[in-house]
């Protein structure tokens, strides 16, 4: 049941995950190389590049759509370059579906790569006392996991979730990683490793927080119509349904990363789907479909505790009940909801321009039945989500 | 409070200079201790941090905020303890200890608000829904010798309030 929007994802492609320092942009020309082989298209044929953007590897990472398109050679495709925090790479599908939708072009290449400095993420270099970003570290060293951490003692204290619940994540997310030779690590852990992880941020150790990677995906979309000149036929191909950009509406009740306070919901009252919930409601509307029709998902685990939310944002189970749905292996690979079978953030770590995209790379080649060693059995629709600094969320299918 | 003796010095400090705030605006320095907000003129909204040009809300015109004390005491809606020295632009003490922060949602104005909390009370010591209230402590000393001061969740309940 194609719908007039659909798009095709003609081609995926990634470099490994790691830790090897070198610049994104060797990164990012492995995934790009490998997405138009596994396309089978000319990289002078691809007539729009949309860039992810990297904020941590100097003026090349600002403008991401031209870095890359000038490493490949400048071909005079259009372009652009998209900055979102964690969703960039979701801005940059929807910028590069947006111009095929728009009929400005016919196929196009998105592309993501980083580099990532060790340790916690800080804010960018400089004084910048107006900044959010510099205040909540300067004032209150308020770090990602801290904010990870007030998000998982809600779910304890609230929800009754125990640190064993959040650490059911990581073992399965690891022991799906495994099998993923994209994966950084391909370690199955156990809940005795976390006895000897250390605390970052109270309730949460070392192993329930992603680690930050250098890596790079590209995935090549274009209309039905190239794919069908291209391969005679639409059987079997993968269609995106959906990309959803959503903010939050005010008032944003919600505490969330980088801000130091929730919007106020004295004067106007807070919208009946919280933020989270309505980035999932946004996609599942524009594909026409619902949680029960989602075969698997990738979900933006930075912390273990936020993938048990997410469960819960997409509508698998009742605000609460998250915990159970990971006690009770639903989510895991073999499960009737396997969450995150590329090993998720937990066996990858992130690597921020190019999360978003790998998702998509991971969803693609589950619905095509080519990941071999984590394949989730007769996946039909996939469904990926994550979260961007200041409020952006996205949702392929 | 038992207090560290290194508070207690910079108590003494203060009696003789003013108390710098670490970000202009935010908080008195002085006694009741509050978080300043800004109140839109038209619609009544408040916002924190406090901001001028226009009101958060979209349904909303106003571009008239004034700065609006807000309530002392608050409910605390999550807590966490950092374990490791926050990176740079935090002044981590050294040795680094841990130090707890805490979301406390301020029922009056529907707004949660993330801070420190006080010196020496941690996570195991915090509950949600417990009543803490703006107090203020020392963030850092700069180079010169120049205390810049912070606000900070503080239990209501005595824990050692002397």
């Amino acid at each position: 049941m194609a719908t007039e929007r659909d798009l095709v994802v003609l081609g995926a492609g990634m470099h490994p995950w790691g830790k090897w320092g070198k610049n994104f942009v060797d990164y990012g020309l492995v995934a790009a190389k490998a997405a138009l082989a596994d396309a089978d298209v000319a990289w002078r044929d691809i007539e729009f590049v949309a860039g992810a953007d990297t904020i941590r590897n100097g003026y090349p990472g600002f403008v991401a759509g031209s870095t890359f398109s000038q490493a490949m050679g400048w071909t005079g495709a259009q372009i652009s370059s998209s900055y979102a925090a964690c969703a960039s790479g979701a801005q940059a599908m929807q910028s590069a579906r947006a111009q095929i939708l728009a009929g400005f072009a016919d196929v196009a290449m998105v592309i993501g790569a980083d580099t990532t400095p060790k340790g916690f993420f800080a804010p960018v270099g400089g004084e910048r006392k107006e900044d959010p970003d510099w205040q909540r570290f300067h004032l209150l060293g308020a770090t990602n996991p801290a904010f990870f951490a007030l998000n998982a003692r809600r779910r304890i204290d609230v929800f009754g979730d125990t640190v064993e619940d959040f650490a059911l994540v990581k073992v399965k997310n690891s022991k799906a990683g495994v099998g993923n030779p994209n994966a950084r690590f391909r370690k199955e852990f156990t809940l005795d490793d976390f006895a000897g992880s250390p605390i970052v941020s109270d309730p949460l150790r070392l192993l329930d927080i992603c680690a930050t990677s250098d890596g790079a995906a590209a995935v090549i979309i274009c209309t039905p119509e190239y794919a069908m000149k291209k391969l005679g036929t639409l059987e079997g191909t993968v269609r995106i349904r959906a990309v959803a950009n959503t903010t939050p509406t005010y008032p944003q009740v919600r505490l969330e990363l980088p801000d130091i306070a929730t919007d106020s919901n004295a004067v106007v009252q807070a919208p009946a789907l919280g933020f989270k919930d309505s980035i999932a409601h946004n996609a599942y509307e524009q594909a026409g479909l619902g949680p029960e029709d989602v075969s698997c998902a990738e979900v933006y685990d930075l912390s273990t505790a936020l993938e048990l939310d997410w469960y819960e944002n997409l509508g698998f189970c009742a605000e609460g009940e998250g915990a159970r749905l990971v006690r009770d292996g639903v989510t895991a690979l073999g499960g009737s909801k396997p969450v995150n079978a590329s090993g998720g953030l937990a066996s990858f770590g992130e690597a921020i321009p190019a999360q978003a995209i790998a998702q998509v790379c991971e969803l693609t080649w589950q619905l095509q039945g080519r990941s071999d060693g984590h394949q989730v059995e007769n996946a039909k629709v996939g469904l990926a989500i994550n979260q961007g600094l200041f409020g952006h969320g996205k949702t392929p299918r | 409070m038992q207090a560290l003796s290194s508070d207690t010095t910079t108590l003494q400090n203060v009696t003789t200079t003013e108390r710098i705030p670490a970000v202009e605006g935010w908080f008195t320095t002085s006694e009741p201790y509050t978080l300043i907000g800004a109140k839109c003129t038209g619609c009544g909204t408040v916002v924190f941090p406090p901001r001028s040009g226009s009101c958060p809300s979209p349904d909303c015109d106003g571009t008239e905020l004034e700065p609006t004390p807000l309530s002392r005491k608050g409910k605390v809606w999550s807590y966490t303890e950092n374990h490791y020295a926050p990176p740079p632009p935090y002044v981590a003490a050294e040795p680094f200890e841990p130090y707890a922060l805490a979301a406390v949602e301020l029922e009056a104005e529907g707004i949660v608000i993330l801070g420190q909390v006080a010196t020496g009370v941690m996570a195991a010591d915090l509950s949600i829904g417990q009543e803490v209230e703006v107090d203020l402590q020392v963030l850092y000393r700069d180079d010169e010798g120049v205390d810049h001061w912070i606000w900070t969740w503080a239990p209501s309940a005595p824990k050692g309030s002397a």
